[in-house]
């Protein structure tokens, strides 16, 4: 039988590549504008969650809450192994925060079924929040392991890890259903599987309601098999005001881009005279003993 | 006892020691105390800690809700979660703050999804101000300013319509206060009302790991970048540390590559610092890296792009080849 688990995974920008512009006028985030990958600690989730699959049998869900495109996070999950995949989208979802993505996402996981293992990545890195694990365990009312560098024994009855905490680690154990927030060092991510992209490489989506208008995504499904299940608000059946920007407690007041405050700076040549100047100084102020 | 909202600190202990975060946000919850006039209040989740909960007073804090439980001696979730979230609901505070360490990391977002209300991440200030949604103004509200997108840009967050406002802060970036020895605080032992069942997680160990620097506490930092990551660079940063009495830092990527241990990294996503003196070798000075030490005292800065952005926040700028300049203070200091 094994274990039923959910992965929740998300298509992230790439930090590395932002500039000002990427944010819009009402302060949210102009993805548009941005490259997007996969959010790195969830690889690690999904790793991990493919490696319980292996050594205990089971069965992995994926999940992503965001827009039509971010179907290719669901398709590099399949690619590497995932049994299904759900994109969780919708207009009305837009505009989300930590506590509104949470709400999102624990409808969806009551929906896909029953489970016994949840794994998230410790972080979102376009964010860096950490929230969103913790809140859906609190949401659906299920125990929670965050930070968790590895499984060191699993079987149907109870997970045992190790998690990471500033002066050292800590070796926690918990009994079934219970959420994992798993972190980079947990593994090394397996990359796509050749045969499995031939196979899910067109796939398509199979959209759950037909009222919600999916004309812009038409390119995306002339499918040969349907494997990632689109799901919105009633699909769901999430109470649209807890979802998106209405169901978001924090507000962007103001964004700022980052520009270098400068200080009273000497320029110190360097030559012997100078850089031991400079020393002697330091000496004579204290700052070096 | 006040029926003013006032500013609530999450007390953090390991092993029945308080940690030092908890100490500095006491001091960032006096500041918002001082300007909202409200009081400075504390929850702490634990076993045996009465003895250590008087140095809280020294620190700003008026009055420590106390939960006492051999249960709580180990950290758990869902009940550390819950009892915050009853202390909470019993005393009203308009703002709460936590460490953004993995314990806090780890309670404060059950709780604001408990209470359904905002939480800021990894704040690196806090102020009071008003924010005003359609035609509401909210007076005394509580502004949380943080990095987003990888430091790119900053973000002032708020959350006026949700009480309490909640936020974590990461350790080193509010400056603790002097204590005072005469300060006391009011401890409030109040009882733990946590089913047995919801302890759900079993702590099978603890083990503690050494670090091999200690880059918090260290009064001067030598710090190598990407600049000075070749063997021969690193060494001579070893040696300049080392002549100072002070540790060894670098940035995020000579910790990617693998040269230097993670323990080593300042920055963002690594270590805030606040040393005396930091010298960075080779080091651009990217957002994400000055996050980490832009309130070092003095800065010397040694790169061979003089227009390298390091240079703008630097007090004393070298430009030159690192190993040529981290010779000579080598020398120079030897003779100093
Ligand atoms: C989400 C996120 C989080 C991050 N967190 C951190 C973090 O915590 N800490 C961190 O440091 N970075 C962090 N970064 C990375 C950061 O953006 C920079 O990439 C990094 O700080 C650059 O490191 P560097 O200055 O050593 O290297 P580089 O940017 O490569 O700069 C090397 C510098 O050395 C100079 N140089 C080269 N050779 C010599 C020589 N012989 N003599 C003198 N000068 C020389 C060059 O002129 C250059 O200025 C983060 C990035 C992201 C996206
Ligand atoms: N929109 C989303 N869709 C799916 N999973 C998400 C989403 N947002 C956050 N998560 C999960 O929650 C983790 C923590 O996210 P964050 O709180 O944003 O740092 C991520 O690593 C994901 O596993």
């Amino acid at each position: 039988m094994g274990l039923r688990m959910i992965v929740t995974v998300k298509q992230v920008p790439d930090t590395h590549n932002v500039t000002g512009e990427a944010m819009k006028e009402d302060g949210t985030v102009n993805r548009a504008a941005l490259p997007t990958i996969f959010n790195p600690e969830d690889l690690n989730a999904l790793e991990e969650a493919l490696k319980i699959k292996e050594r205990t049998g089971g069965h992995v869900t994926c999940i992503s809450m965001g827009p039509p495109n971010a179907v290719e996070v669901l398709k590099e999950c399949l690619y590497r192994g995932a049994d299904d995949a759900v994109l969780i989208s919708d207009r009305r979802f837009a505009g989300a925060d930590t506590l509104a993505t949470s709400y999102a996402l624990k409808c969806a996981i009551e929906q896909a079924g029953e489970y016994d293992l949840i794994l998230c990545g410790r972080q979102a890195i376009d964010g860096d929040t950490a929230q969103v694990g913790p809140q859906i365990a609190e949401k659906l009312d299920i125990n929670q392991l965050t930070c968790i560098s590895a499984v060191t024994e699993i079987d149907e009855e109870s997970i045992t890890a190790k998690r990471s905490v500033e002066d050292g680690y800590e070796i926690v154990k918990s009994g079934f259903p219970v959420l994992l927030t798993v972190t980079a060092s947990a593994n090394e991510p397996r990359s796509a599987n050749a045969k499995k992209v031939m196979t899910y490489k067109n796939i398509g989506k199979e959209i759950c309601n037909s009222s919600y208008d999916e004309s812009y995504m038409a390119a995306e499904t002339c499918a040969v098999i349907s494997h990632v299940k689109e799901w919105n608000v009633e699909a769901i059946s999430a109470d649209p005001v807890q979802c998106g920007l209405s169901g978001s407690p924090t507000k962007v007041k103001k964004i700022q881009s980052v520009v270098l405050t400068g200080c009273e700076s000497r320029q110190i040549a360097n030559s012997e005279t100078e850089i031991t100047n400079l020393m002697n100084e330091l000496v004579s102020e204290n700052i070096i003993g | 006892m006040s029926n003013k909202k006032n500013v609530m600190v999450f007390i953090e202990s390991r092993a029945g020691k308080i940690a030092e975060v908890s100490l500095e946000l006491l001091g960032a919850a006096r500041d918002l105390a001082g300007k909202l006039g409200v009081q400075v209040e504390a929850v702490a989740i634990g076993h045996d800690l009465k003895n250590e909960l008087t140095v809280l007073g020294h620190y700003g804090c008026q009055r420590v809700y106390y939960i006492n439980d051999e249960r709580l001696a180990f950290f758990s979730s869902v009940p550390y979660a819950k009892t915050v979230v009853n202390t909470i609901k019993a005393h009203n505070p308009g703002i709460v703050l936590f460490g953004a360490t993995t314990m806090g990391r780890d309670v404060a977002p059950r709780v604001a999804s408990a209470l359904k209300c905002g939480l800021t991440a990894d704040c690196t200030d806090l102020k009071i101000g008003e924010h005003q949604i359609k035609d509401k103004t909210y007076k005394n509200t509580l502004l949380q300013i943080r990095p987003a997108f990888g430091g790119n840009i900053i973000a002032t967050i708020v959350s006026p319509e949700s009480v309490p406002s909640m936020a974590t802060v990461r350790e080193g970036v509010m400056k603790m206060i002097t204590p005072n020895p005469d300060a006391a605080v009011e401890i409030i032992n109040e009882a733990c009302t946590i089913a047995d069942n919801d302890f759900l997680t079993e702590v099978l160990e603890v083990i503690n790991e050494e670090k091999a620097v200690n880059l918090k506490a260290a009064q001067i930092i030598v710090s190598a970048g990407m600049g000075a990551s070749d063997p021969e660079a690193i060494e001579l940063a070893r040696t300049l540390a080392a002549a100072l009495c002070g540790e060894l830092g670098c940035s995020r990527p000579v910790v990617d590559s693998g040269i230097l241990d993670k323990d080593h990294q300042v920055g963002q996503t690594g270590i805030t610092v606040r040393p005396n003196l930091y010298i960075a070798c080779g080091i651009s000075g990217q957002i994400q890296h000055r996050a980490g030490m832009s309130e070092a005292k003095r800065i010397i800065a040694i790169n061979k792009d003089p227009n390298a952005p390091i240079f703008a926040i630097a007090h004393y700028g070298i430009v030159g080849d690192v190993k040529d300049v981290l010779t000579k203070m080598i020398n120079a200091y030897k003779k100093a």
